[in-house]
């Protein structure tokens, strides 16, 4: 066991673990923040991604101990009042289903919209092509990182969602 | 357009149960009780506080919030928020004002808290409508009362209740106190539908906060005060025992508390025998098991595997079948006579659930009580294995329901818990039982593969005459009725002699065989259907190509010939033409490498069409451009972005599963071991165009969390084939070469 000093969300936490101890269970075990999931254990299905020093990383494949003083952020950490573009994009437009993965998809997508504040189909797919989503929310997922770059933009959102499906009568 | 009103005799006769808490709020309890039981309503006074807590489904407090308590697991189908919006909705309060609670088990209590089937908004719409509205009614007299006016110059709107000529209002909260000293009436109008606010909506769910800022909520989110972690190990061939385990070595491990072997049973649904190793966290219990050397006796189903199935199903084919599942008239007469007959065969792979939350359970035994907190889909299943294996009585098991992350069948098996519930037995702190991707890919309970082996005949009209398939299935020994054991398949790997097209042809004949092995089966959302959907809806494409019709005009002709049965041939071929107008049917349309396909299914009472476009290139990629799903599931969509999303799920759920899913087994085991050998859909292969219309009709309203599943697979590939001339017979789709020149 080793005593390790991290910077998560902007707060000094030590924790005593294995050197080898994946930072997604020193978060989930340790620092009781479990807003990273476990999904597969080899950096497969991005349920862990956190971010260090602002980029996405599978927290299932950092050991702690190559952690350092790289600036941690979680799900739990993304914005103070957990009102990011894309938080609230993804509560306008009701892009979970389980939500199991959703917190990955987030983190990801945070990434992108950083380095790209305008993407279209083709960058989504690209950058969110390593994150799982088993209920296969895709469609709402493109939809919701397209809204949340609205919301970042114009700070009152303002624009309705689109309603794609209809409903009318037998008869 | 039907209204609301109740024509069906309810199964169970319901009461309310009226309770005043302390403060004044008004408490109102659904019970479903048999026949005979009292009607009268109960009031209890403040001192009765405790009696209503874990009773109701609805509490309204003097501060006008409404706690609305969800029964039902939720596995991302969204019940917790489409169930309590029909409370609402009757109630008569705005949403904004809702808060809903997450019950634990307690069927006695709640009725049935299983999700499977499509089964919780058919099985509870009713009575969730008739719960709302006897709260209004009462909140109505309640006012009309402390106005002393008739109830009928009153009306509820939006959490409060209005008098019609004097403009007076009282909200709902401001008459908790009175409200819960009346008599429960005998029945209460429901509201017309055309005044409904929230049903029909676009309602988000209640957990999405939590969801998007990473709060506790799902099963493996559990954390005990002392809690340990554990790591169970199962032979990798189905019903492996165990010889021995390096135990000592193991217990030396760091941070490794304890390590036994579970002697478990031969039951692949209940405590398969394994080694548990038990530690202070989920990391030291991960690295303790690389150092696990276990000695299996594997028994005798470790030879078995995939290509020896295979072989065996096309030599069982060509003889007769193990049963007749369904007969009508005389086929092979009719083969004699048909102007044209083909055969095809079409097969699919095991496959796994791959619910992305890896199964997991805490479990916590004090005092000769086991409490239990599990993702699960029917959370009372694990309770009458524990009772039996570990002498608890099943009065003794508490279980707290998680939500689960994903279902889609896995969770209705409760395996994991079982398993929980035996090492914490063994444990003298709370323990979470935590599955790794491996062991959840291992150790499913996997849909089963199958080969359907067919033949069609074609008159010179170019209508079919007759029909035959030959399945072979996959089953396992299972008691049989009146003593004994015989190889039975299990959920979803069974075909029903209602299966379309039975009864729209005057010959069919559908005939079934059972391969034994020991592969632990079970349902994967729409079980059966998800496959026979593509086999049925495929088959009758390539009829309809090899009698040089338009295959949206041969399935309506085919609807049309409708001879028994409870298929509602009307409904489909309301969405069958409801799709087409959508989508913009014309095959003709498209040059070579794009296509349109059609295709429909009935399942889980939903009746669903669905058509689509895509490209294929010359060196066989596919592109799925658009697909457009038209839904019967009756009367009233409950939430409108929670049924959509359902669609949008299924139809990229369902094209994945036709592109990658399988499962290999060699050697009596599962050959693939995590995502890297598995892969799973992701965003690129997700079409960017899915429209989804639904279609009201007078009927009862019914689920959405399976029926858009079947009609998938053969959708895309019905469009393949008139965008190549390449049928697609096999899943996944990698077993087809799609180029073209």
């Amino acid at each position: 066991m080793s005593k390790y000093t991290l910077n998560v969300n902007g707060q000094s936490r030590t924790v005593d673990v294995a050197p080898d101890t994946p930072m997604l269970w020193v978060l989930r075990d340790h620092l009781d923040l479990v807003g990273t999931k476990f999904g597969c254990g080899i950096g497969q299905c991005a349920a862990c991604t956190i971010h260090l020093n602002g980029v996405p990383t599978r927290a299932c494949l950092t050991p702690v101990s190559t952690v350092g003083r790289m600036k941690v952020t979680t799900i739990e950490g993304l914005d103070p009042a957990g009102a990011h573009p894309l938080q609230q994009a993804w509560c306008e437009l009701d892009v979970p289903q389980c939500g199991y993965c959703q917190a990955g998809q987030i983190m990801t997508a945070a990434a992108l919209l950083k380095n790209n504040p305008n993407p279209n189909d083709e960058d989504i797919d690209g950058a969110m092509a390593g994150n799982l989503c088993r209920c296969a929310t895709y469609m709402r997922i493109r939809a919701g990182i397209k809204r949340a770059a609205e919301i970042a933009v114009t700070a009152t959102g303002g624009k309705q969602p689109h309603v794609a499906a209809t409903m009318e009568g037998a008869k | 357009m039907s209204t609301a009103t109740l024509s069906r005799p309810m199964a169970r006769r319901d009461f309310l149960r009226l309770s005043a808490i302390g403060g004044g709020g008004l408490v109102l309890a659904f019970y479903l009780k048999s026949a005979g039981t009292s009607s009268a309503a109960e009031v209890v006074n403040a001192s009765g506080a405790t009696e209503f807590s874990p009773n109701a489904f609805i509490r309204i407090a003097p501060t006008g919030i409404v706690t609305l308590v969800s029964k039902q697991p939720e596995i991302g189908q969204g019940i917790k928020t489409s169930l309590p919006m029909i409370i609402a909705e009757e109630l008569e309060v705005n949403w904004k004002d809702v808060v809903v609670e997450q019950a634990d088990l307690n069927p006695q209590l709640y009725g049935g808290q299983s999700a499977g089937g499509s089964r919780s908004t058919p099985t509870n719409y009713e009575n969730f409508h008739k719960l709302g509205a006897t709260g209004r009614a009462m909140l109505i007299e309640a006012a009309a009362q402390t106005w002393g006016i008739p109830a009928g110059e009153c009306f509820a709107l939006g959490g409060a209740v209005h008098h019609r000529t004097s403009g007076k209002t009282l909200k709902y909260g401001e008459l908790v106190a009175k409200a819960a000293t009346l008599p429960v009436p005998a029945s209460a109008p429901l509201k017309d539908p055309k005044d409904y606010r929230i049903l029909g909506t676009r309602i988000g769910g209640v957990d999405n906060p939590k969801i998007v800022t990473g709060q506790p909520l799902f099963g493996i989110d559990t954390k005990l005060p002392g809690m340990l972690y554990a790591v169970y190990e199962k032979c990798p061939v189905f019903g492996g025992k165990v010889v021995s385990a390096n135990l000592d070595q193991i217990k030396t491990l760091p941070g490794v508390k304890d390590a036994f072997i579970l002697e478990g049973t031969t039951n692949t649904a209940g405590l398969l025998p394994g080694v548990a190793i038990v530690a202070d966290s989920t990391w030291s219990a991960f690295s303790a098991r690389k150092q696990l050397k276990v000695s299996w006796d594997e028994g005798k189903f470790a030879n078995d595997s995939w290509d020896a199935f295979v072989a065996k199903a096309k030599e069982l084919s060509s003889q007769p079948g193990h049963q007749q599942v369904h007969k009508d008239g005389d086929v092979d007469a009719a083969f004699a006579g048909a102007a044209k007959v083909i055969t095809a065969d079409y097969s699919y792979p095991f496959i796994s659930h791959l619910s992305i939350e890896p199964q997991n359970c805490t479990a916590h035994f004090k005092d000769g009580k086991m409490e239990i907190w599990a993702p699960s889909q029917n959370p009372a299943s694990g309770n009458g294995m524990i009772s039996q294996l570990l002498g608890i009585p099943a009065t003794d098991i508490t279980v707290h329901m998680m939500r689960s992350g994903g279902g889609f069948g896995r969770r209705l098996t409760a395996d994991f818990i079982i398993e929980a519930a035996a090492i914490a037995k063994q444990v003298p702190a709370p323990v979470k039982l935590t599955w790794s991707r491996e062991d959840d890919l291992h150790h499913d309970q996997f849909r089963a593969g199958g080969f359907h082996f067919l033949k069609g005949g074609l008159d010179a009209g170019g209508k079919i005459v007759a029909w035959k398939n030959h399945f072979v299935t996959f089953g396992t020994m299972e008691p049989s009725r009146g003593g004994g054991s015989s190889v039975q398949p299990r959920s979803g790997g069974s075909l029903d002699a209602d299966q379309f097209p039975s009864r729209f042809l005057a010959n069919y004949l559908c005939e079934q065989s059972v391969m034994e092995c020991n592969i632990p089966m079970g349902p994967w959302r729409a079980p059966g259907n998800n496959v026979f959907g593509f086999v049925m809806q495929g088959f009758i494409d390539e009829l309809a190509h090899a009698a040089g019709r338009d295959p949206l005009e041969f399935r309506l002709d085919l609807l049309g010939q409708k001879k028994g049965g409870n298929y509602n041939a009307d409904r489909m071929t309301g969405v069958v033409k409801f799709a087409a107008a959508k989508a913009g049917w014309n095959p003709k349309q498209f040059e070579k490498g794009r296509g349109q396909g059609i295709a429909f299914h009935f399942s889980h009472s939903g009746y669903i069409a669905m058509v689509a476009e895509v490209t294929v290139s010359k060196d066989g990629q596919l592109k799925v451009d658009r697909v457009v799903a038209a839904c019967d599931v009756g009367a009233q969509i409950v939430n409108l972005s929670g049924a959509e999303n359902q669609v949008q799920g299924s139809i990229v759920d369902g094209l994945g599963t036709m592109m990658f899913q399988e499962l290999n087994i060699e050697r009596g085991r599962i050959v693939q071991n995590n995502l890297g050998e598995y892969p799973m859909i992701r965003i690129p292969d997700a079409p960017t165009k899915i429209e989804v219309h639904f279609l009201k009709t007078d009927y009862p309203t019914t689920g959405l969390g399976e029926p858009a599943i079947p009609p998938v697979a053969p959708v895309i590939g019905n469009a393949i084939f008139a965008a190549t001339g390449t049928r697609v017979r096999q899943f996944p789709l990698s077993r087809t070469d799609l180029r073209w020149s």
